[in-house]
């Protein structure tokens, strides 16, 4: 199982204050509907408002990232630049 | 003078033409004044469109007539609120971070209220400039004016006047019962900070608060856009993105996205300020009712009054130490402004905060806050150096609490491989502690200071990113190479990518011609921000390069008769494996002669989503000398150190760096809005907006460190945003130092250092 962490304070809205769990998702896309089936709305916010950083490295639309048994995940705000 | 660390020592360099300096592939156009730029472009009819603006900071819309303006001669087309489509909130992914397609529609033309001043309330197209701003006198707008705020932490307020009935704070434990100002709140944290700051033994703490700046790009917005009876519509013009151009058009006029084509212009400046639209819909509404295109250029003060600078804001910093210079506890609390609407940069601005820092308790909280001034755009590393010139004013302060060297204090307390982030993921291959070392034995660091002479040190970090990305490859058939993206070049990308496309191919970059291309003739591409167009449009050239070569080989194939495995490329040229052929290497250039009877043109196209940014950090070392009659203050030595991953064009880099570094100066000494009482920006123009020019400043140095990203083949990580970050404060640590006076409110202008220096007299 890999180890998430909301990071930012966006999700725990969804998640009724729980700041880390446990997933058994392999890549981002079976996160994103792992999220949704556990806390319903929050895969779709997920997906659409945050980016997803595995094991240090940030993806954003990267629905094939690779997730591992024990991956670090970061759920944080999407980032963007000028 | 610049200098390029870690670069490895061998006899014959793996890489043959990154790292080089070959002339810009735009240089002659732009030096000759021949490269065209928005306001450049002219159609066969156009007309001549203009903007009537909001006099009120805050008023409601009570009615529009245009009828007189419509009847006076050469009036071609008058557009309203009437003419657009309200659409629901929704967010949308057409730049590089979502935008409100609701907020961005209501930012073009106002609706119901106007929330600025400058807001749009009414467009005109005429048969000439003069016939357009007379049509704009004769419409008249009746308003209800409303009290304003501008002010972030006066917006904060529960008696403040409300911007929006439907904001209710998002991000906290529960949803508020009343709407605010207040649009969201981002709140980051690890351990327990107030039982590490009650237990440090050295404690400082202040409240810092920055003003909005823009982003100064020396182009002003300019568009000509033309729509057919049919539908079909073009836009040429200045953006950071044409694909964003394309796709908020068609939004917030209703259209299909394939009926609209986006042509890029040169773009003289955009520093994330031209990451959205404010012309473009404009001008094709007017297209759309007058059946000719239609030209609108903006006045640089409407470019002031109406898009986008970044937040003016509040920071406040608390920081524990122990007497050892272990840092313990961070505590950070932000409140940018918005303008009319939610979406300021206050969450990158938390995420980036402590990001230099190796923080085992910390807490940071963000505030997004809308005020009766322009909607926010973003500004190059968008709400990084606003934080930064909180912590890293208050780490100065901390250093000479504890009498501490600032650079040993950072180095020991700073981020590197292995350590969390603050933001949350765990750091791999940075260089953050290679650009401390680097400033530490820069000879700057022994120049001797005189009498009102200081000297500041401060650190920033931006992410990078990478995203969705395309390139083409199109060989000639005399060999040479077109390498077409969509990503217009703000910053040097034509020459990186036609850099990394000869190094792929094994050609000299002579022979390789980059262009941009318009949204009809390449694949889509995310706008040129965030540090992303050398990283991932160049990932996408690369992969480009790789399926030519195969092609290249498969034809050598055919030729030599062997198969295609027994074809290697090097040096661009095939060469064959087989040890039973005695032949001589096939050149880029003899394949590419032969295509016709190989198979047709060799050409090749890659799309992708880049991901592996890798994140970028810079230390900065300002020496300044304040003139303690006049307030003035003079900038004598300024360094920059940054980690780049690797410079694919050196030169390039080396501008992006000093470039950032001018800007941040600028920020920090002398660029504000000033508003009246009524909310009217007071300085609307470059002789009052006093941003820095060449002759302000010394020639700026730089040191390029490489630490390589191992997730792009040639090892570049973004590089043209972290520059901007530590500059405000590394400057106001070297004012502070040089006058004996701390000083927490940018901009440092005369008056202000006057002030200072006169109360520390007494």
């Amino acid at each position: 199982m890999a180890h998430l962490t909301f990071a930012g304070g966006d999700c725990q809205s969804f998640t009724g204050g729980l700041g880390e769990l446990e997933v058994a998702a392999t890549s981002v896309r079976a996160l994103i509907h792992e999220l949704e089936a556990r806390f319903p709305g929050l895969g779709d916010h997920v997906d659409r408002r945050m980016a997803i950083a595995i094991d240090g490295e940030i993806h954003q639309d990267a629905w094939s990232a690779v997730i591992g048994p024990r991956s670090e995940v970061y759920i944080i705000p999407r980032i963007g630049g000028g | 003078m610049s200098e390029v660390l870690d670069r490895p020592q061998t006899e014959e360099p793996a890489l043959k033409v990154v790292g080089t300096r070959p002339i810009r592939p735009d240089g002659f156009d732009k030096v000759t004044g021949r490269a065209a730029f928005g306001a450049d472009f002219v159609m066969p009819g156009m007309l001549t469109g203009r903007v009537k603006r909001s006099p009120h900071a805050h008023a409601r819309i009570l009615s529009i007539d245009t009828r007189a303006a419509r009847a006076l001669a050469g009036v071609k087309a008058v557009v309203t609120r009437d003419d657009f489509p309200d659409l629901a909130s929704e967010m949308h992914e057409g730049g590089e971070a979502a935008s409100n397609l609701r907020d961005l529609a209501m930012n073009v033309m106002a609706r119901d209220k106007a929330l600025y001043h400058g807001h749009a309330v009414a467009a005109v197209a005429a048969v000439s400039p003069a016939i357009a701003e007379a049509a704009l006198e004769l419409i008249e707008v009746t308003y209800e004016p409303l009290p304003h705020v501008i002010d972030v932490e006066a917006a904060m307020a529960p008696d403040a006047p409300l911007l929006h009935a439907h904001i209710f704070t998002e991000g906290l434990e529960a949803r508020p019962a009343s709407p605010s100002n207040i649009a969201r709140r981002h709140l980051f944290a690890r351990g327990d900070v107030d039982a590490a700051l009650a237990e440090a033994e050295v404690r400082v703490e202040g409240r810092y608060t920055t003003k909005a700046t823009h982003q100064g790009y020396i182009e002003p917005h300019a568009c000509v856009a033309s729509m057919s009876p049919d539908g079909q519509c073009q836009v040429w013009c200045s953006s950071q993105g044409a694909f964003m151009v394309r796709t908020y058009c068609a939004k917030v006029l209703g259209l299909e996205i394939s009926d609209v084509r986006v042509t890029p212009a040169e773009i003289g400046g955009g520093f994330g300020g031209k990451t959205t639209v404010y012309l473009e819909p404009l001008a094709l509404a007017l297209s759309r009712a007058s059946g000719a295109p239609v030209k609108m250029v903006m006045s640089r003060e409407e470019v002031f009054r109406a898009t986008g600078p970044t937040s003016g804001a509040v920071v406040e910093v608390r920081l524990g130490a122990r007497r050892d210079g272990t840092i313990t506890a961070m505590d950070v609390e932000l409140k940018y402004q918005a303008g009319a609407f939610p979406g300021s940069p206050v969450g990158a601005g938390c995420m980036t905060a402590l990001a230099c820092y190796d923080a085992p308790n910390f807490r940071i909280v963000g505030w997004d806050v809308v005020t009766n001034s322009p909607k926010v755009a973003a500004y190059r590393a968008p709400g990084a150096p606003i934080s930064a010139f909180g912590v890293e004013s208050a780490i100065d302060e901390l250093a000479a609490r504890l009498g501490m060297d600032p650079i040993a204090l950072r180095q020991q307390n700073g981020a590197r491989n292995g350590v969390k982030a603050a933001y949350g993921p765990t750091f791999q291959n940075i260089g953050y502690l290679e650009t401390l070392a680097a400033l530490k034995a820069h000879p700057h660091m022994q120049a001797p200071l005189g009498p009102n002479q200081g000297r500041g040190v401060a650190v920033g970090f931006w992410f990078n990113v990478g995203g969705e990305s395309t390139a083409a490859i199109h060989i000639g058939e005399d060999g040479s190479a077109t390498v077409v993206t969509g990503n217009p070049d703000i910053g040097g990308s034509r020459a990186s990518m036609a850099i990394m496309a000869a190094e792929t191919l094994g050609v000299p970059v002579e022979q390789v011609r980059p262009i941009v291309a318009d949204t009809a003739s390449i694949g889509y591409s995310m706008l040129t921000g965030g540090s992303r167009t050398t990283f991932a449009t160049g990932l996408a050239v690369i992969r480009a390069a790789e399926k030519v070569i195969d092609e290249l080989k498969r034809r050598a194939a055919v030729l030599w008769s062997v198969d295609a495995d027994k074809v290697g490329w090097k040096s661009g040229a095939a060469v064959c494996l087989d040890p039973a052929k005695e032949v001589a290497p096939l050149t880029l250039a003899r394949l590419a002669g032969q295509s016709a009877r190989t198979g047709g043109p060799i050409s090749a196209e890659v799309s992708l989503n880049a991901q592996g940014a890798g994140p970028g950090f810079g230390a900065h070392l300002c020496d300044v000398e304040v003139d303690p009659e006049t307030g003035q203050v003079t900038i004598l030595r300024y360094v920059v150190a940054q980690d780049v991953g690797r410079a694919i064009h050196p030169a390039y880099v080396e501008g992006q760096m000093q470039g950032g570094a001018a800007q941040g100066i600028g920020w920090a000494l002398n660029e504000e809005y000033v508003f009246d009482a009524d909310g009217v920006m007071e300085n609307p123009g470059f002789l009052d907006y006093r941003m820095p020019v060449a002759s302000d400043l010394p020639m700026i140095d730089t040191v390029i460190v490489e630490v390589p990203n191992p997730r792009h083949p040639y090892g570049a990580k973004g590089v043209g945003e972290v520059p901007i970050v530590p500059p405000l404060a590394a400057v106001a640590n070297a004012v502070s130092a040089a006058i004996g006076v701390r000083m927490r409110h940018l901009p440092l202008s005369p008056p202000k250092i006057r002030a200072a220096v006169d109360a520390r007299a007494g």
